[in-house]
């Protein structure tokens, strides 16, 4: 009796425990990552004396209560601020010092003088939607992008990227810190070219 | 000749499923270190807006969250209906933003307490009266940086 040896486990149901955990698992596993449009906020500390703009270095979008744009005093669709602001930023109509050699714009005198004086300011409602606001910003991120992605090409022929995804390369911590190194330099000097000057006013209260 | 007799019977062998739990359990473990749970149950409806000019957001360490929106079905009796910030697990006021994101910043090691990112989840039905009031608090407490978080996709999905 002392001698019998212990009965030998099933070990049949383990294939069915270990796929009800997996199947628990892959139930609550979120791997992607979240993305957004990124941005900055200016510090609340207000400026003594703020430097005088010239109106037509200012490009205005409103976006009033019903979601409507007025884009330099006009009413637009939101198809076309993309292409309003890319022309706005682009137009290079500054003479002498202030002359934008890289601009492929009309250089209309009554449009901003270099992409470096040109402000886009927006200014919204607070009845306006979120949705909306989002789609302006988008496009207007994305008009900053494409001439970005443009000198980015015309300066780096042989990188064979454009901007943005130098950009996301930058960010991409498997990139090794001497590509880094080069990237940066590159990435740097097209956004001097094409700095963001995207200004918010603070919401009218009504 | 009998040494190549044929195999009597036609017969197949039964494949072995020994080490099916060991696929199971490999696949297993790769999805528990991938996992990453939920940390905040959401309160509030949260059908982000689309935007395809995206960055990807920093390590999750570095990120903190402000959810907003209209309660959900579940909380609407409770909560009413107009739009509403929830930090960590509760409904909070607007002022309460400042107050968190202080909180939040003192809880992360020291060198990652100036490159913290806040990550604005706001449901795309919301006002913007509600996001200018978040702004305003977030400059108050210095949280300058700013993450705008959407789904990919064109803008036009936002135009309704």
């Amino acid at each position: 009796m002392a001698k019998r040896s212990a009965p030998e486990v099933n070990a049949g149901s383990m294939a069915d425990i270990a796929f009800l955990l997996l199947i628990f698992f892959l139930v609550t596993t979120t791997i992607e990552t979240d993305s957004g449009l990124n941005r900055k906020l200016p510090p609340m500390d207000e400026v003594i004396d703020p430097p005088i703009i010239k109106q037509k270095n200012i490009f205005t979008v409103v976006v009033n209560k019903n979601n409507q744009l007025l884009v330099e005093e006009e009413l637009k669709d939101i198809s076309e601020v993309r292409s309003l602001a890319m022309e706005f930023l682009d137009n290079g109509g500054g003479q002498g010092e202030d002359a934008c050699d890289y601009c492929k714009g009309k250089r209309d005198p009554s449009s901003s003088d270099n992409p470096e004086k040109a402000i886009i300011s927006l200014k919204n409602d607070r009845e306006t939607s979120y949705k909306v606001y989002i789609a302006v910003q988008n496009e207007l991120v994305a008009a900053y992008n494409e001439l970005r992605n443009r000198e980015y090409v015309r300066l780096n022929p042989m990188s064979a990227m454009n901007f943005v995804e130098a950009n996301s390369r930058y960010s991409d911590p498997r990139t090794s810190p001497s590509e880094k190194e080069k990237l940066k330099s590159q990435l740097s000097i097209v956004k001097q070219m094409y700095p963001q000057k995207l200004s918010e006013a603070e919401p009218n209260k009504s | 000749m009998s040494k190549f007799k044929k195999k009597k019977g036609g017969e197949l062998p039964a494949i072995s499923t020994a080490s099916l739990p060991d696929i199971v359990f490999m696949l297993l473990f790769f999805f528990m270190v991938a996992t990453v749970m939920r940390d905040s149950t959401l309160m509030v409806n949260n059908s982000l807006p689309a935007a395809d000019q995206v960055q990807k957001l920093d390590k999750k360490d570095r990120v903190m969250y402000i959810y907003a929106g209209k309660p959900s079905s579940r909380y609407e009796d409770k909560y009413g209906s107009t739009a509403k910030i929830q930090l960590n697990d509760k409904f909070a006021v607007v002022e309460e933003v400042g107050a968190f994101v202080l909180a939040e910043r003192a809880s992360k090691r020291q060198e990652l307490q100036n490159v913290l990112t806040t990550a604005l989840k706001v449901d795309g039905d919301t006002k913007m009266g509600l996001v200018s009031d978040i702004k305003q608090e977030l400059r108050k407490v210095n949280a300058l940086k700013l993450n705008y978080t959407t789904r990919i996709g064109e803008y036009t999905q936002n135009i309704d």
